[in-house]
Parts: structure tokens; C-alpha cells; sequence
């Protein structure tokens, strides 16, 4: 779908209008880009570069030097550092596929298998876009304690399962772009309802699940401290590399090395399901 | 004939159990993190609460204390909806024009530009960055920059400046404000059938302005809704990115907001009942306002 228009040629461009809007995007690329250059270039820099005066956008002297640094720190802080980066890798991964897995197979009952009442609920998940987790923070906090999971990777990880941006991308899709003829096909050669799911209804909605697992993994991914955690040794590794940052200025080097660190995965992650975003996001509309 | 009655209705209620078993985990979780902890907020919201002793009820109190007693309150009422005004219509609007205008590039940059500007929403934490553009001393980017330009001769205090804040908040917000609505630009606008455009082309339409304005805006309607709710939702929550680069309190309270103010009495002071009545209006602001728009949005194509 979104690569119907690709052999089309465009009609009523004019050039002056294309060179407008390139220096236009050039323009507002240069203000997304520029936070992001300047803390690859600040984690370049070597000492007497972070320090001089004025200071300097551009690295003169690359160095790796401080992501040594880095590194020294990680493995000299008292809880391991790969404690840290297990926490984070469990919650986005475990926390990632439950999602996934169980937004997809809500979305498959509500418009596939339409579960009486699953309309209302669906419409409640549409609600609940609506407004953010601070407005139910508190009684959050009261739920997660009542279950026991204070302090314990769940209270982050099962709370995710639900998101209601997961199910309904899910829905949206799964409604415009499964037929039902071909469900019914295999319910006739005595395909049962999860072999179906699984076989025929995930393998076609793999962009949007690819779309669903960036979202969920970047979200979990960037998580820094939670209210949930008490323990160092359950900390993530973007709370680890805030607290670097937070260490003082002699590490302003170490503390831009850290940023990249931590923006380097979702970016990959996003690199390699780009195309299946496009589609997935295309059915994304909402109906009033 | 007894018999197969049963055999019917076992399959019938073995297909019901196998039906449910779908929807049941995530209604579960669903029920139990965000349907229940609305509802227990608003009634929260009535009580006098500590986490330490039961709640009891003051029924209105905490309300009336909001709007007459609190004047923070007040202020941060008017903050989250000055700061809403300003970043949720330049964000609506930022997604979507930079959405339109990835699309009428070639190829190859549409797809390098979709990460440049997806980039900032991906990076989830660059606070340490902009403080350090920010920074008030002369060693702030920023500052030495104007400094070198020869525009100020003395450093600014971008984040304790009231003057200056607000300017810079919204550029912070601005900066990570395209995310999934801005992805479902993309995509609504690379889904707009193409010959509705040649049409057109037909029809009269001379150039790409035309074509803006009467296909491809009313070709995405829905995306265009999907993107509101998400525009809206973010920009009147707006508060731990303050808490972060301005500090607690910032400065004169200049930027404080509703979850700012949540933030406080719910994790500082522990008055969980106000701190639900808080909860309970910045819902009520989000979902009404979110209504009021998509009505709105939905008479304007009518």
C-alpha cells in the first residue's frame, strides 16, 4: 500500500517550490539534529577540549578517550554493571514480546473473533488514550504494593503488558488488513482458533507488531528510575549512566558518551523496522 | 437426540472458553492498571489519605482547597494550559507539515529525514544535553555562542530566567514532540490513493499548495484524529521534562505545572487524597479537552 505510488510520476511540482521546502526540512533538521551532534561531538572530546574557552561545537582532537572512561566507571561502580544492563535487556525484552503477544491476541478476539461486550472494552482502551499514566499514578503505586511487586522488575514489566497504544495499533490493523474470508477457510479445514492466530493472523500483521515492538522496547528501553525500585542491584542502566551524568562536571565527557550509548539501540532498532512503521502506522486513524 | 444436544452445546461452550481465552489476559491487566486505578483516583480524590491510615472522607474539601485555598494551584492550572496552548497546536502542526514535506522529497531523504526527526523521540533522555546548551554560565553553549557573536556581553540565565523559560521549555518539547502522531502522518500521507491525485490533476489542481489542501488533508482525516488525541494527551501532561531541566521547584514557580504539582503532593508529601483530586481534574482536562477537539475536528469536514 505504501509503496503503490512508487513508480508514479509526481504531477504539478514546480522546482522553486521542491528548493523551498528542502532548505525548509534542512532548516528544521538541522534543530532536531543539532542536541544530538553536539553530545557525539562533546563525547569526542578529549579534556582540554571540554574545558577550553569558549567552548567549541565541533571535536578538534577525536578521542575514544571517554568512552574508556566510561567503561573504567562501569566496572568500577559497586553493583556490577551488567547487572544493570540485565535489568534493562529483561524488562524491554520480557516486557516487549508480552505486549506483543498480548495486545495481539486481545485485538484478534475483539475484531476477529467479536467477543460479545469486546466492543465496549475496545472503546474504553480508545478512552484510555486519552490521558497519561500521571493521572493514575497513585493508585498505580497502591495496586503494584497490593500485588506484592514493590521492588521487583514486574511492577515495570506486567503494568507494560497492557498498554492500551498496543492494542489499539493492533486492532486498527488487524481490521483493515486480515480477511475474513481466509480465517473462515481455515476454520472449515478444521484450523483451530489458535493455530489460526498464530499460522495466518501474525504472519500477516507482522509490520504491525514490528511497529508495536519499537514502541514498547523504546519506551521500556529509556526507562530511568522508577517509583517501584528500592534496590540498586534492580536498577536500570539508564538510571546507572544518569547517575554518571549526575556525578558532577569532571565527567561531562563520560556523561555525553553515556547519551550516545543509550540512544544507539533504539535507533538501530528503528533503522531495521522502518518500512513496516509506514504501514502499520497508515491504519493508525482514528473514526470519530 | 439428548445426546447430541449435549455434544452441541459442550463444542458451543468449548468454543466461548477458547474465544475468551483471547481477551482475557489483557482485560485483566487492562481492569487492574488503568480501569481500576482511574476509578480508585477519583474516589481517592474525596478523602483525606496518607498511605499510612485508612482514607476517610472529606467529600469536597480537597476540591474546594484546590480552587480556593491553593493559589499554586491556580498558577499551575494557568501554566499547563498556556504551555498546552503553545506546544500542542506547533507540535500538531510541526508533525504534520514536516510529514507533508518528507513526502514530496525523493526517496532516499524521505527516509534518512523520517529518522532525523523520529531521532529525538527515540532518545527518550538527553537531559544532560541541554543543560549543558542551556547552561547560565559563560561555559553554556549557548551563551558562549551569543557571547562570541558579540550579541550579549553577559551570560543569560536561560533556566532561572523567567523571561526565558517558557521560550525554552517549548523548544525542548518541540524538539521530542514528534511521536506516534507524527508516524501516522507519515504513513496517512504515503497511503493517499494516487489517483485521486491525477484526478485532480484533471480536475484543475495546479500544484503541490492545491493539493494539500483539497486531497491530501481530507484524504487522512482519521490520522489526523489519532494525532490530536496524542497531542493533546502530551501536552497538557507536561512535567517530569521540567522537573528534570529546570529542577523542583523551578524557578518562582515560573514553570509549575499540574503534574508538577501532582508530583509533589504525591511523591514528596505523601497527601495522596489532594494529590487524587489533582489526578482527577488533569484527567478531567485531558479526556474533555480531547472530546471537545474531536468533535471539532470531526464538524469541520462536514
Amino acid at each position: 500500500m505504501a509503496r503503490a505510488g512508487k513508480r508514479h510520476k509526481r504531477l504539478n511540482r514546480s522546482a522553486g517550490g521542491t528548493v523551498l521546502l528542502i532548505i525548509l526540512t534542512a532548516l528544521f533538521g538541522v534543530f532536531m539534529i543539532v542536541p544530538i551532534v553536539y553530545s557525539i561531538s562533546m563525547s569526542l572530546k578529549p579534556l582540554n577540549e571540554l574545558w577550553t574557552f569558549p567552548p567549541k561545537f565541533f571535536v578538534e582532537n577525536p578521542t575514544f578517550k571517554n568512552y574508556a572512561d566510561l567503561g573504567r566507571l562501569m566496572a568500577t561502580s559497586t553493583v556490577p554493571f551488567s547487572r544493570y544492563v540485565f535489568n534493562t535487556v529483561f524488562i524491554s525484552v520480557v516486557g516487549t514480546i508480552g505486549n506483543v503477544l498480548i495486545s495481539s491476541m486481545c485485538a484478534y478476539g475483539i475484531c476477529k473473533l467479536k467477543i460479545k461486550g469486546s466492543q465496549t472494552m475496545f472503546n474504553m482502551v480508545v478512552l484510555a488514550l486519552m490521558f497519561s499514566g500521571t493521572v493514575t499514578a497513585i493508585p498505580g503505586f497502591l495496586v503494584i504494593r497490593m500485588l506484592g511487586w514493590i521492588d521487583s522488575l514486574w511492577a515495570i514489566i506486567v503494568p507494560a503488558f497492557a498498554a492500551p497504544l498496543g492494542l489499539y495499533l493492533m486492532k486498527q490493523f488487524m481490521e483493515q488488513m486480515v480477511p475474513d474470508v481466509l480465517l473462515e477457510a481455515a476454520r472449515i479445514d478444521g484450523a483451530s482458533e489458535y493455530r489460526i492466530f498464530f499460522r495466518i493472523v501474525m504472519v500477516i500483521v507482522r509490520p504491525a507488531w514490528l511497529t508495536l515492538m519499537i514502541f514498547s522496547f523504546q519506551g521500556l528501553w529509556s526507562l530511568n528510575s522508577s517509583i517501584y525500585i528500592y534496590s540498586d542491584e534492580l536498577k536500570t542502566f539508564n538510571y546507572a549512566l544518569s547517575q554518571i551524568m549526575a556525578s558532577g562536571v569532571s565527567l561531562q565527557g563520560a556523561a555525553a558518551a553515556a547519551s550516545v550509548v543509550t540512544l544507539l539501540v533504539p535507533v538501530i532498532v528503528f533503522i531495521i523496522s522502518q518500512s513496516n512503521v509506514v504501514e502499520t502506522m497508515a491504519t493508525s486513524g482514528m473514526k470519530e | 437426540m439428548q445426546q447430541a444436544m449435549t455434544k452441541q452445546s459442550r463444542r458451543n461452550w468449548k468454543k466461548t472458553l477458547v474465544d475468551y481465552s483471547f481477551v482475557t489476559p489483557f482485560m485483566i491487566l487492562f481492569t487492574l492498571f488503568t480501569v481500576l486505578p482511574v476509578v480508585v483516583a477519583i474516589l481517592l480524590s474525596f478523602t483525606y489519605f496518607n498511605m499510612m491510615e485508612m482514607p476517610h472522607v472529606v467529600w469536597l474539601e480537597n476540591y474546594i482547597n484546590l480552587f480556593l485555598n491553593d493559589s499554586l494551584f491556580i498558577k499551575a492550572l494557568q501554566n499547563t494550559l498556556i504551555i498546552a496552548a503553545i506546544t500542542g497546536p506547533l507540535g500538531y502542526v510541526f508533525s504534520f507539515v514536516t510529514a507533508w514535506v518528507l513526502n514530496e522529497l525523493p526517496r532516499g531523504v524521505r527516509t534518512v529525514g523520517t529518522l532525523v526527526f523520529y531521532a529525538p523521540t527515540l532518545s527518550g533522555n538527553m537531559v544532560a544535553i541541554w543543560l549543558m546548551l542551556f547552561s547560565g554560565d559563560a561555559n553554556g553553549y549557548l551563551n558562549s555562542f551569543l557571547m562570541r557573536l558579540g550579541m550579549i556581553s553577559n551570560p543569560i540565565q536561560f533556566l532561572r530566567n523567567p523571561q526565558y523559560m517558557l521560550p525554552v521549555l517549548v523548544i525542548i518539547v518541540l524538539w521530542s514532540s514528534l511521536g506516534a502522531g507524527f508516524l501516522s502522518f507519515v504513513a496517512g500521507i504515503q497511503g493517499v490513493d494516487r489517483s485521486l491525485y491525477e484526478a485532480a490533476s484533471v480536475d484543475g489542481i495546479t500544484n503541490r499548495w492545491q493539493e494539500l489542501w483539497y486531497i491530501t488533508l481530507p484524504s487522512m482525516r482519521p490520522q489526523q484524529m489519532f494525532g490530536a488525541v496524542m497531542s493533546i494527551t502530551s501536552s497538557l501532561g507536561v512535567g517530569a521534562v521540567i522537573t528534570q531541566v529546570f529542577g523542583f521547584p523551578s524557578y518562582d514557580y515560573t514553570l509549575h505545572t499540574i503534574a508538577t504539582h501532582l508530583d509533589d503532593f504525591g511523591g514528596t508529601r505523601f497527601e495522596m487524597g489532594y494529590a487524587c483530586a489533582i489526578a482527577t481534574i488533569l484527567f478531567g482536562l485531558m479526556v474533555g479537552l480531547n472530546m471537545i477537539i474531536k468533535k471539532w475536528l470531526a464538524r469541520i469536514g462536514e
